[in-house]
């Protein structure tokens, strides 16, 4: 137990919050430098900017600081009458004007670096949803969800009573990285299917926000291979805390070996819905979807929050209406934070989420939903 | 200046009467003193309704983790916080403390719309009681963030259309003040008051009214417009119906960007008031203060994008908008100089005023620096939406904006009750304030640097220890509060009588007239030779 931590459960009562034990030994003071050539740049310009407003700083406290030390009527200072001067005024009207242009124009020439998206080598569109990040590459096809690992997911539940401490990379771990080749011209194109989102990592110094009907764009060229973090950078409801990017940088080798994995896992997700699924495995596979994509507005236990998200622990529409059920889910409840999952879930995940829901908690309507039932509804 | 001052009660014929006597006097009172007493305990009671969300807000953030609340409560906090701190706080503290003093700075005898101003006051409980009580609804309160993004915005439950009406009064209200002080100030200046020897509070405050007046419908007609889209089918802001959803962040930051100077705006003028009284000398540069307010108030309708640089605008907008952001940092920093050149070998004195007055200099210079550093846009996309935002306008509202009324506050405290107050507990406060209120909001720029986002209610592990500072730092300034309370209740009750002067080195017609003031003052008006 670090020091602080040992004031502050004095001050707060030990019992309520109990100190975390594992030494969280960053104090991180500044900005990363980051990965990339623009990342440093900024960095740079960044620390040019504070030692001004620093230098400025030590000359206007200073002067304040002797006149509050010299000029006071308890060491006798009588006050001077001199109340105006144009030659001041123009002076500290002037010399802050050259200060911010010689600023002002480093910064438009970098501004303009860096919204020149242009000879792209790969293309990566990122949708946003509430509260998670799709992935799809352009140019290879490969497509996919990443969201909240589910060790944060567990541990960031209130009252869990997980120490956070514990977990791998806390809040900041997905299911599923994306991964990008170093050295290469990566561009992003940013949209959102619900709310506004912001898509953000520090070590590329590269943030911009994933708005519903409007696609922005961005690029990267990563340095350095390894795995680097950001999160979501728009306030998008209740959940926004908890959709983290993760970025895994690779040789162009083992990029090309995971193009060609990925490619090869989709092949067989695309063929799963044309068989005859057991309850057993519905339920599992509908377990680990519901947690991924529906728990966090519905609940664990199904019962939803009263006033903002339904519950479907006991709802009419999941113990009777099936069609109903899978229709809301395929194309969502517009004005509401339902949203359409046709997008993002698969005939095998979408048959397997409605199954699950219906036979989980007391809902135990015995009900069975194959694929092939979901891809009929699909086509109409 | 000379004036000739005169007591209350003079031989007019229409208003020999004080005030009505029992608990209607309030209700239906058209003094501007009562006015100015109902609008200041009005937010100072809110300061302590939003205190309560930051201390929400600060528990949670102790340490990493979901201990007290849920998310969605979480950013009912963050967001009621903020409408509470900006619209209950701090714009009825300097309505009121306009109420009571512009008429006593410029000689005149009230308000120049005495019922009106009854009226704008009186709606202010309503609109709030209407907007908190939102929190125990099915749904619970607004959680969109006090910027009201769609279509986050239009996900909020049952609490939409009361928090849009309750935005609707305060809006109504905020109009209606500052119609009545460019009412007051163009016709009730006493002879001989022209406008280049108004003092710099009367300045500062109707050039915020003219913001105002320009601003709030701005506000109405975005939030009306959420409304349509929610309940009326248009499609404003929906992307699906050929709508814009950055069109309302626009519209919404062109009302926000003044407003953050309607925020600040009386505070410089409170402060310009305070440095010269506690340094026996006359403000440095009166003319460039009144030049350089005008000219933040202009540059505050050409600066707003610069709050939206990550949301994909043309780079010819984003360079526009980095420039002009920049410019604004020329007559801030007038100002900032003009205030030290003030102190520069003047006879200075600290009681607590000048204390409030040069922590304001100080921490709200710090929050300036950051606000530097936030307007060059390629460098913002690193702090935007982090806790460096956070930090930045907190220092320029808290240790900024809030300094600037407590000084003001402390100032004409004796001026309206007739008694001294404590000095010894006016100046336990500031340094309990001071040493808290940068203990809250200075780590916020280190973890804000290290990658923290604003508004979430857990975090990874690594921002753990300056989240722990913060929050220390949030009870301590939070509960320092109760001794301004304590204080003013107790000069209200007595004290050391209060001279006409009170202070050394005061100037203005504030000061001509007895403490406590006469229930009606300058009747006749005064003439300012």
């Amino acid at each position: 137990m670090n020091k602080i931590q040992r004031v502050t459960s004095i001050l707060f009562g030990g019992a309520l919050w109990t100190a975390t034990g594992t030494a969280r030994a960053e104090w991180e003071l500044n900005l990363t430098q980051g990965v990339t050539e623009i990342s440093r740049e900024v960095f740079d310009m960044h620390m040019t900017v504070m030692w001004i407003c620093f230098w400025i700083g030590v000359l206007v406290f200073g002067a304040m600081a002797i006149s509050i030390v010299k000029h006071r009527k308890s060491k006798g200072a009588t006050p001077a009458t001199f109340h105006e001067s144009t030659f001041a005024e123009i002076l500290w009207t002037i010399i802050p004007f050259v200060i911010l242009i010689s600023m002002a124009f480093p910064a438009a020439k970098m501004l303009v670096k860096m919204e020149d998206t242009s000879d792209a080598e790969i293309t990566i569109k990122v949708t946003g949803h509430q509260w998670k990040w799709e992935y799809e590459y352009l140019d290879s096809g490969i497509k996919f969800i990443s969201s909240l690992h589910a060790d944060s997911r567990e541990a960031a539940t209130l009252g869990s009573g997980i120490d956070p401490s514990t977990v791998d990379n806390y809040l900041l771990e997905v299911d599923n990285p994306v991964v990008l080749p170093t050295g290469k011209k990566v561009r992003f194109l940013l949209t959102s299917s619900d709310v506004i989102h912001a898509w953000w990592i520090p070590a590329f110094a590269i943030k911009k926000d994933a708005i519903p009907g409007f696609i922005n764009e961005m690029w990267t060229i990563v340095d350095e291979e390894g795995t680097y973090r950001g999160q979501c950078a728009e306030l998008c409801g209740r959940q926004h805390g908890f959709m983290p990017i993760v970025v895994e940088a690779k040789s162009e080798a083992e990029y090309g070996e995971w193009v060609t994995a990925q490619l090869a896992a989709a092949e067989v997700a695309a063929s799963s819905a044309d068989r005859e699924w057991a309850m057993d495995e519905l339920m599992e596979r509908g377990e680990k979807v519901y947690g991924t994509y529906c728990a966090a507005c519905h609940q664990a236990d199904g019962n939803g929050i009263a006033g903002v998200f339904p519950a479907l622990n006991g709802s009419p529409m999941v113990l009777e209406d099936i069609e109903g059920h899978i229709d809301i889910i395929l194309n969502g409840k517009p004005g509401t934070a339902m949203q359409a999952f046709a997008a993002q879930l698969n005939d095998a995940d979408l048959a397997a989420v409605v199954t699950y829901e219906r036979n989980a908690w007391e809902n135990e309507t015995g009900d069975i939903i194959q694929p092939a039932a979901v891809k009929s509804l699909r086509i109409q | 200046m000379n004036a000739h001052a005169t007591d209350a009660h003079h031989d007019s014929d229409h208003d020999h009467h004080g005030p009505a006597p029992g608990l209607m006097r309030w209700v239906t009172t058209t003094n501007h003193k009562d006015i100015g007493s109902l609008y200041l305990w009005f937010s100072l009671i809110m300061f302590f309704i939003g205190g309560l969300m930051a201390l929400v807000i600060r528990s949670e953030l102790f340490q990493p983790g979901l201990q007290l609340v849920d998310p969605h409560f979480f950013n009912q906090m963050t967001t009621l916080h903020a409408l509470v701190m900006i619209f209950g706080v701090v714009m009825p503290a300097f309505v009121g403390l306009a109420n009571w003093m512009l008429p006593m700075m410029i000689g005149a005898p009230d308000m120049a719309l005495p019922r009106m101003n009854n009226w704008s006051f009186w709606i202010l409980p309503f609109g709030f009681t209407m907007m908190l009580s939102t929190l125990l609804m099915d749904g619970g309160g607004p959680a969109a963030g006090w910027t009201l993004y769609p279509p986050l915005s239009l996900q909020t439950g049952d609490a939409f259309p009361y928090l849009i009406f309750s935005i609707h009064l305060l809006g109504v209200s905020s109009i209606m003040g500052a119609i009545n002080i460019v009412a007051t100030i163009m016709n009730l200046r006493a002879p001989g008051m022209t406008f280049m020897k108004m003092p710099l509070f009367v300045w500062t405050w109707f050039i915020t009214a003219y913001l105002l007046i320009a601003v709030m419908p701005v506000l109405a007609g975005a939030v009306t417009m959420l409304l349509t889209d929610k309940f009326f089918g248009t499609s404003f802001f929906d992307a699906a119906g050929g709508g814009d959803p950055v069109m309302f962040q626009h519209i919404f930051w062109f009302f926000g960007h003044p407003e953050v100077y309607i925020l600040i705006l009386p505070s410089f003028g409170l402060v310009s008031e305070i440095i010269p009284t506690f340094s026996r000398k006359r403000l440095f540069g009166y003319s460039s203060m009144v030049y350089a307010t005008a000219s933040i108030a202009f540059l505050s309708f050409i600066v707003w994008a610069h709050h939206m640089f990550t949301v994909g605008m043309p780079l010819a907008g984003e360079i526009f908008f980095m420039f002009t952001t920049m410019l604004i940092a020329v007559p801030t920093g007038v100002k900032v100089f003009n205030w030290v050149s003030t102190m520069w070998r003047g006879s200075m004195t600290f009681e607590t005023p000048m204390l409030f007055a040069l922590g304001f200099v100080v921490m709200f210079t710090i929050g300036g620096f950051s606000g530097l550093m936030l307007a060059m846009t390629p460098i913002d996309f690193q702090y935007h939406d982090t806790y460096f935002v956070v930090a930045h306008f907190h220092y320029v509202l808290v240790p900024g904006a809030i300094y600037g009324i407590i000084a003001g506050v402390y100032y004409w405290l004796p001026k309206w009750t007739g008694n001294m107050y404590s000095e010894s507990l006016g100046k336990t406060h500031f340094w309990l304030s001071t040493i808290f209120v940068n203990v809250l909001f200075f780590p916020m720029h280190f973890v804000g640097l290290a990658g923290m986002p604003r508004r979430i209610p857990d975090y990874a592990v690594q921002f753990a220890d300056f989240n722990q500072i913060a929050t220390i730092g949030a009870f301590g300034f939070g509960f320092s509060q109760i001794l301004l309370l304590v204080l003013v209740i107790k000069c209200i009750k007595g004290g050391e009588k209060a001279t006409d002067q009170v202070w050394e080195g005061a100037q203005g017609l504030e000061w001509t007239v007895a403490s406590p003031p006469p229930y009606h003052t300058f009747s006749p008006q005064p003439v300012i030779k």
